[in-house]
């Protein structure tokens, strides 16, 4: 993040310069976005089957939801505990519009469907931003917690909007066809999806490099400050509320788009806690970082809900590992190794790689043993009538005898101890490539 | 002749039962260096509080240019030409001193809340900042994290941050404090050169700074000022004498 800006802020100088110095920053600041463009082209070419095109399209409306989330908790170190809202109401009031559409025989074609999302969001996201802005910290987090029960519950009360227990339902094919586009292949959602995905990252991307932008850092660092160089710390935490609601907006009409289908659950503590999530697992100090963690977040949601009965536990697991062992995130655990790769320091970033291989190992053994301990647990006390066997990583296992769970327990404990044997390895490994990339720096 | 550029009249602030400010009354006139000294507790820094709307006066009023700005927040006495650092330095601590000085800029040449507009594309907030850092001397330590700069550094960037936006009013919470006499002769410097044609209040401990800038002094005592004069007469004079500078010296 930072180090981009390094590069253009070096001297005045450059600013009075020639058109070439511009036409270079112009490409080095597109061709980010075109390869994102190109990946998201290609993708469902290489992963077509049409489970794998569901799973695309969900991690699509996921990193829309969670970078917009981080325009709260990253960027202005604002925590909410119900940012579903503007998700879900952003997915209702899209999903209206459509029947609206669709009944009146309007002339909106389903594309332009997740602008209605963008001006619900906007719409509530100022109405209670109004509301739980006036304060930061831990009111703020306790407002955000109690707008989000008001809604949920409304959901239930007011059966006319919200629909009851069933929900909305619409028909994405139904509305004006262009370009002979009926949206009724799966492909063509995904291509929907993926088009306002790239608009929103885009969009999230260069608010963060504007004023506003700066201050919603400069008010997270030192709200009091930044009152004493001109700023109402209030209007800047408002404004990144209601924007963040107009984002989350569409991705709550993306997901009305793809589901055919809304219900009262969309607003409620559930997705408020899984974008919370996915956007601490990615990394809130960086940009890419919520975009990661809503790819493995879904990803684990898609495969793992497949796999076991008890996949939230999972979740669980990995947030409180993530918080206690690397509460930079994925992104920042990646983030820091980039100092090394700018130092050219290779030999020794491959070491240091090489480590990290022999540290998987045991740390794979321990966690096969975990799950292992875990899904036996799970099965003798909840589904013990459905026999003694159960199947994991293609072995079946015998709950009963007594053998896989002293195979688990050895696998758990001695997998750990190895583990805990290799840190020292990695320890001295990193040491030697930071060693090694200090040098390279003071030789300059 | 126009408005002097801070008025206080008869200003008090209580905490609960404890009378803090006891009915400060205080003419500053535009382009004065003015310093306010006083032992520990005397009320300096709330007075300061009090003149840049951090803590809102019990009574008694503050006028800035002739405006009634008493109660204001503090943006909006910052945006009507006052500006202030701190005592305990306070910056944005996991911003980068280039961003910290940008975020002091950007209010004052009218991009306020804009998040339409590209800030590496802002040549003029480039511009000034680029000229701060070179003012107090940061320059090569602009991608440095604030919080990990040197004390020294740190309290230069305080006083960066402090006249960015360019304010025609600047009040100084003890700039030198906790200086060597080398680092201390650096900030006296500079001082001198960012004071050049604006209003300068300062809060100091440092008598060698204080008669080396100051055009008149305030002592403060115990919530009220018992003397405002030239240097030259404040140090003859028997109560500050008593109060102050015979204890300390």
């Amino acid at each position: 993040m930072s180090d981009v800006t390094t590069d253009t802020v070096q001297l005045p100088a450059a600013a009075s310069g020639a058109s070439a110095p511009r036409y270079a920053d112009a490409v080095r600041y597109a061709a980010p976005w075109i390869a994102v463009a190109v990946a998201f082209a290609v993708l469902p070419m290489i992963f077509s089957s049409g489970s794998a095109l569901t799973t695309l399209s969900l991690m699509g409306i996921m990193i829309v939801f969670a970078l917009s989330y981080n325009m709260l908790l990253g960027e202005t170190g604002l925590l909410s505990f119900g940012h579903a809202v503007y998700y879900g109401l952003g997915g209702f009031l899209a999903i209206h519009a459509m029947n609206t559409v669709i009944h009146d025989h309007l002339p909106l074609p389903l594309f332009l469907i997740p602008l209605v999302g963008a001006f619900s969001g906007l719409l509530f996201g100022i109405i209670f931003g109004s509301v739980s802005t006036r304060r930061a910290g831990v009111a703020f987090a306790m407002i955000s917690l109690g707008l989000g029960e008001l809604v949920a519950s409304s959901s239930l009360i007011l059966r006319g909007f919200f629909g009851g227990e069933e929900g909305v339902s619409t028909n994405r094919t139904k509305l004006l066809h262009v370009f002979g586009l009926n949206f009724g292949p799966q492909i063509q959602v995904y291509y929907l999806i993926a088009f306002w995905c790239l608009v929103c990252m885009i969009a999230m991307f260069a608010i963060r490099r504007t004023p506003f932008g700066r201050m919603c850092n400069a008010v997270r660092e030192n709200a009091e400050r930044a009152q004493f160089v001109g700023y109402n710390p209030q209007v800047v935490r408002f404004m990144a509320f209601a924007l963040a609601g107009l984002f989350a907006g569409v991705a709550g009409a993306l997901a009305a788009i793809n589901f055919e289908l809304v219900n009262s659950s969309m607003v409620g503590a559930e997705p408020s806690g899984l974008v919370l999530l996915a956007a601490f697992v990615g990394g809130i100090g960086n940009f890419i970082g919520p975009v990661i963690g809503a790819i493995i977040v879904t990803w684990l949601e898609v495969t793992l809900s497949d796999m076991t009965d008890i996949w939230q536990l999972y979740f669980g697991l990995l947030f409180i590992g993530v918080v206690m062992f690397a509460p930079s995130g994925i992104a920042g655990l990646l983030m820091m190794h980039v100092p090394l790769w700018r130092a050219r320091a290779y030999r020794p970033l491959s070491r240091l790689v090489l480590t990290y291989l022999i540290a998987l190992v045991p740390a794979l053994a321990t966690l096969a043993g975990l799950i292992a301990v875990i899904e036996m647990i799970y099965h003798r006390s909840v589904k013990a009538s459905d026999g003694a066997t159960i199947s994991l990583f293609h072995v079946t296992l015998d709950t009963t005898s007594v053998v896989p769970w002293i195979a688990a327990i050895v696998l758990l404990i001695g997998g750990f101890l190895l583990f805990r044997r290799t840190w020292p390895v990695v320890g001295a490994a990193w040491h030697d490539a930071i060693m090694y990339a200090q040098g390279a720096g003071k030789k300059k | 002749m126009s408005a002097p550029a801070i008025e206080l009249a008869d200003l008090h602030k209580n905490f609960g039962a404890t009378k803090i400010i006891r009915g400060v009354s205080l003419t500053v006139p535009t382009g004065e260096r003015h310093a306010i000294i006083g032992p520990n507790g005397a009320g300096k820094s709330t007075l300061f509080n009090l003149i840049s709307g951090r803590f809102t006066p019990t009574s008694g009023s503050v006028r800035l240019r002739g405006e009634d700005v008493t109660g204001m927040p503090p943006y909006v006495i910052n945006r009507r030409g006052l500006s202030r650092s701190f005592q305990v330095t306070n910056i944005f601590p996991r911003l980068s001193v280039w961003e910290n000085i940008r975020c002091a800029v950007l209010w004052s040449l009218g991009y306020k809340y804009s998040f339409w507009r590209g800030i590496d594309g802002l040549t003029d907030v480039r511009d000034r900042a680029e000229a701060i850092l070179h003012e107090i001397e940061l320059s090569d330590r602009r991608e440095v994290q604030a919080g990990v700069l040197t004390y020294a550094e740190q309290r230069a960037l305080e006083i960066g941050v402090t006249i960015a936006g360019d304010a025609r009013i600047i009040l100084l919470d003890e700039p030198s404090a906790g200086m060597s006499a080398a680092e201390a002769a650096r900030a006296v410097a500079l001082i001198r050169k960012v004071s050049q044609g604006r209003t300068l209040i300062m809060i100091e401990h440092d008598m060698g700074v204080v008669f080396d800038l100051a055009d008149r002094i305030s002592v403060l005592v115990y919530g009220q000022i018992i003397a405002s004069d030239v240097p030259a007469r404040i140090k003859q004079h028997r109560a500050v004498q008593e109060a102050y500078l015979g204890t300390a010296a």
